[in-house]
């Protein structure tokens, strides 16, 4: 009897709210891609095969691919936390650059601390500033009414060139474009595994990443914080009616985006690259965990499937250009189609609705 | 007249849904410039049936005839083919549309590729005479109140040739004399020959309106009856199944000491300009209800909010027993003895994607049983959800579903088992039997009763007058945010409180008997 309830309760998790539709979505997504490439003359089957063979052809590869998951799932998190109170954070971009550089400055700037206390100080600051920057964006929505929106977006940018400014004004390794290397006691690299996985740059990021993913279940439906955001999600002015502050858990929200977004920028620093790159655009991880929380139906489960589909994806597309010569953009555009089909979720049940009564008109049959 | 073809006539109708048989083996006949009343509790089948007519459903058995004639209505398309035109209960309007140009939707007179306004204007400008209706053709929808747009939904079916109307509750939107205007629409629909089928819970209406009535209850017709030799008592023991009483059966204590004090309330409007509400005062004693009638926009809703802590005071005071609660937030109040059954119960009183547990400690989850540390106890949750619904008779499929799946009704009782189970003080009701059978009217009432003999205060916020004298031990009058003049039980009267809702003060006229 509790083994039942307990396997129900799974259940339920996954199928949160129709686990058709997103898994029709990435089917359809894939034929779309390869329709465009038959399209461009090139042999899809074995695009396909190239991809999956580069993801899992090797312990480097699984290894690269858990990386290039990581932010997608930090960014995921963020977006669909804030989804969850009512809030789209499209400023997830500029809330990882901003880890990013709070991870970097403190990272090299710091040299006397050993690594047991300089390695967590470094992640916690760069959550703190990620999540600071969604707060700012949280704080403009609850006192002024600026819609969320357009204040991330622009945060977007000034995190951009704010964090291009630091890094060229304070941490500058000389004559290049970048910072100098953080300290080795900051770094989050896992040395054993990274040698183990043939050196491909394994980190604390996808465990800190996990064991966020189950925070973000424990906060939105263990706690009385969590009833109060999700309430305020759902329905505002009920939440208002009943009591709860809504501007408050608002910037709330925003602020434990931010956070979620700033780990991922912190982990590209201390586990991937040890430093940061005055660039001229973001690397869009942000853009891509709007996707991937969209995808993932704004629940923990969800959100860290759909992160690897991703991970999974980009990271493959380099096989694909490599052994089919099939540009890497296809996968963009595969990832493109199965948002777009997410999205219309219409049309998908219009699809699986004749199929899914003819199931059930056949279980009736055999009752 | 008996004798003639029946302009509609069902036979039979049967539809299934899982679950549930919604209508079950129905016969009905409609005659020409009949209005037919359709009677029965929300539940009982009545709008199935009425989509069945209208093409919306097919039904599983049973036939459809139109003026003799056997007919299959595949579509809404083909019903008005037919000549039926339905006025469903949520208007399906363009807001930035004209009259006109909402009328002729999807038909519109065309000169070469253009549309033909004149044309258009012309012929609703000559329908909306022709029926009394008084709506400008040239006019917006988002500028025109709720009463002129339900005619304006008249208006489109007329335009498409209705021969049939069917109105889908089509009081429930409207204030009491939006209603009274309706009523005199329904009559001359029907002396130009219409006939009309209006689905209803409301006996009074029926009485009042209708030809004939035939009352539904769980699916099965119970009887067709001829309104002029019925009347409301038996008409409500048929629709419910038992019998019904409109006065309470249970005691009134009476009130004790004073427990709210208001003191010159004043609350400003947008613009600061103008008060919303003036040197509002009022005294509710304990065990006391304590009406308060109005026009609907009266400030009533502001008065609320400004008790509940919702929309923020200029001057004056808010006491409940010794404790003055004028400068607190909601929450504080709240705690302190303040709940409210809203007047929109699905926009301010629930979170209608919520599960029914959640939403039953919405008010109440921060108390330390529902959870410690900040964690919630769903095991103390449900069970206080469990406890509530079955105490108060809240009908679902379980604690477990969400709110949204529940009915008009068993919602308001969840509200009503939520916030009485916090044991207030003070209980602010504002409509809290709009929209709900006859059933569950009876309950809400005898629930409020309860609280008030158990000593609360309650302040009762309607726009139906029966029920204002059915339950209040004194009456308040508002108009235009200023309370015209306080009445014990024993002195109401429909005069008086009419004339103190169109604004004159208690005592300008009979000499100060205040």
């Amino acid at each position: 009897m509790s083994d039942n309830q307990s396997v129900k309760k799974w259940s339920r998790i996954f199928v949160a709210n129709n686990i058709w539709v997103p898994i029709i979505a990435i089917v359809l997504g894939l034929i779309c891609g390869a329709i465009v490439m038959w399209i461009g003359g090139f042999n899809a089957m074995e695009a396909y095969q190239a991809l999956f063979d580069k993801v899992f052809g090797s312990k480097y590869d699984i290894g690269e691919t858990i990386r290039t998951i990581t932010p997608l799932l930090f960014t995921g998190l963020s977006v669909g936390f804030a989804f969850r109170a009512g809030l789209f954070n499209i400023g997830a971009d500029g809330q990882l650059i901003m880890g990013m550089t709070g991870a970097t400055i403190v990272g090299v700037k710091i040299d006397f601390l050993p690594w047991i206390v300089h390695a967590p100080l470094t992640v916690i600051c760069g959550m703190l500033i990620g999540g600071l920057w969604g707060a700012l964006a949280g704080y403009l929505k609850s006192s002024r009414g600026v819609n969320e929106v357009i204040s991330c977006i622009m945060l977007n940018w000034i995190a951009l060139y704010l964090s291009n400014y630091l890094i060229r004004t304070v941490v500058l390794k000389p004559g290049t474009q970048r910072s100098e290397t953080i300290q080795e006691s900051a770094s989050m690299s896992i040395g054993w595994l990274s040698t183990f996985m043939d050196n491909a740059r394994m980190d604390w990021g996808i465990v800190i990443g996990l064991i966020c993913t189950s925070l973000f279940y424990i906060i939105l439906w263990r706690t009385k914080q969590g009833y109060e955001l999700r309430a305020v999600g759902f329905n505002p002015e009920a939440a208002r009616f009943s009591g709860i502050n809504v501007p408050k858990n608002m910037l709330k929200s925003m602020m434990i985006a931010g956070m979620f977004a700033g780990l991922g920028g912190v982990f590209e620093v201390l586990g991937v690259f040890h430093y940061q790159v005055i660039s001229a655009a973001s690397a869009g991880y942000g853009f891509d965990g709007i996707a991937v929380a969209l995808l993932g139906g704004n629940h923990p489960v969800g959100i860290l499937l759909s992160s690897i589909l991703f991970g999974v994806l980009t990271y493959g597309s380099a096989g694909m250009n490599f052994s089919a010569s099939v540009p890497t953009e296809i996968v963009r555009i595969v990832i493109g189609c199965i948002i777009f089909f997410v999205a219309s979720q219409g049309l998908i049940q219009m699809l699986y609705k004749p199929f899914m009564a003819r199931r059930e008109a056949k279980r009736k049959e055999a009752a | 007249m008996g004798q003639a073809v029946p302009v509609v006539e069902l036979k039979g109708i049967t539809k299934r849904f899982p679950g549930i048989v919604a209508n079950d083996s129905i016969s009905l006949q409609l005659r020409k410039g009949e209005i037919h009343a359709l009677l029965g509790e929300n539940g009982a089948g009545k709008s199935t049936l009425m989509s069945i007519l209208f093409g919306l459903y097919q039904p599983d058995e049973g036939e459809i005839y139109i003026n003799g004639a056997k007919e299959t209505i595949d579509g809404p398309g083909k019903a008005i083919k037919l000549g039926i035109g339905m006025v469903h209960q949520h208007f399906k309007l363009v807001q930035n549309f004209t009259v006109a140009e909402n009328i002729v939707l999807g038909i519109e007179p065309k000169k070469g590729l253009s549309i033909n306004y004149r044309n258009a204007n012309d012929r609703v400008q000559q329908l909306s005479e022709q029926y009394g209706l008084k709506v400008d053709p040239k006019v917006k929808i988002e500028d025109i109140t709720v009463g002129m747009q339900q005619r304006v939904e008249i208006l489109k079916t007329l335009y498409r040739g209705a021969e049939i109307l069917i109105f889908d509750e089509p009081t429930a939107v409207l204030t009491v004399q939006e209603i009274q205007e309706l009523m005199q629409i329904l009559r001359s629909l029907a002396a130009e020959g219409k006939s009309i089928i209006l689905i209803t819970h409301k006996l009074k209406e029926i009485m009042e309106v209708s030809d004939r009535v035939t009352v539904i209850r769980r699916g099965k017709v119970i009887d067709t009856l001829v309104t002029a030799e019925t009347n409301e008592n038996e008409l409500a023991e048929k629709m419910v199944g038992r019998r019904v009483s409109f006065e309470l059966a249970m005691e009134r204590k009476e009130p004790g000491s004073p427990l709210v004090k208001i003191d010159n309330l004043t609350v400003q409007g947008a613009d600061k300009g103008k008060n919303i509400l003036e040197n509002i005062s009022m005294v509710i004693r304990s065990g006391e209800i304590y009406g308060l009638a109005g026009v609907d926009g009266n400030g009533q809703r502001e008065l609320v909010e400004a008790i509940t802590g919702i929309r923020p005071i200029h001057s004056g005071s808010v006491m409940l027993g010794n404790a003055d609660l004028t400068q607190v937030g909601i929450r504080e109040r709240m705690v302190s003895g303040i709940a409210q059954i809203p007047e929109d119960r699905q926009k301010h009183g629930l979170v209608l994607d919520f599960k029914v547990s959640e939403n039953m400690v919405l008010t109440t989850y921060k108390d330390s049983r529902f959870g410690k540390n900040g964690f919630l106890n769903d095991k103390e949750i449900e069970r206080h959800a469990s406890r509530l619904t079955s105490e108060f008779d809240v009908r679902s499929a379980g604690i477990q579903v969400s709110m949204r799946s529940l009915s008009g009704g068993n919602q308001q009782k969840a509200i009503i088992a939520r916030e009485l189970t916090r044991d207030p003080q003070l209980l602010i009701a504002v409509q809290p039997t709009r929209g709900l059978d006859i059933g569950a009217i009876e309950f809400v009432h005898e629930r409020l009763m309860q609280a008030k003999n158990e000593g609360k205060a309650i302040l009762l916020i309607s726009y139906e007058l029966d029920e204002l004298y059915k339950m209040s031990d004194r009456i308040a009058v508002i108009n235009e945010g200023r309370i015209m003049g306080v009445l014990d039980r024993e002195e109401v009267n429909d005069e008086k409180l009419g004339l103190m809702m169109a604004g004159n003060k208690l005592g300008a006229k009979d000499g100060g008997a205040a």
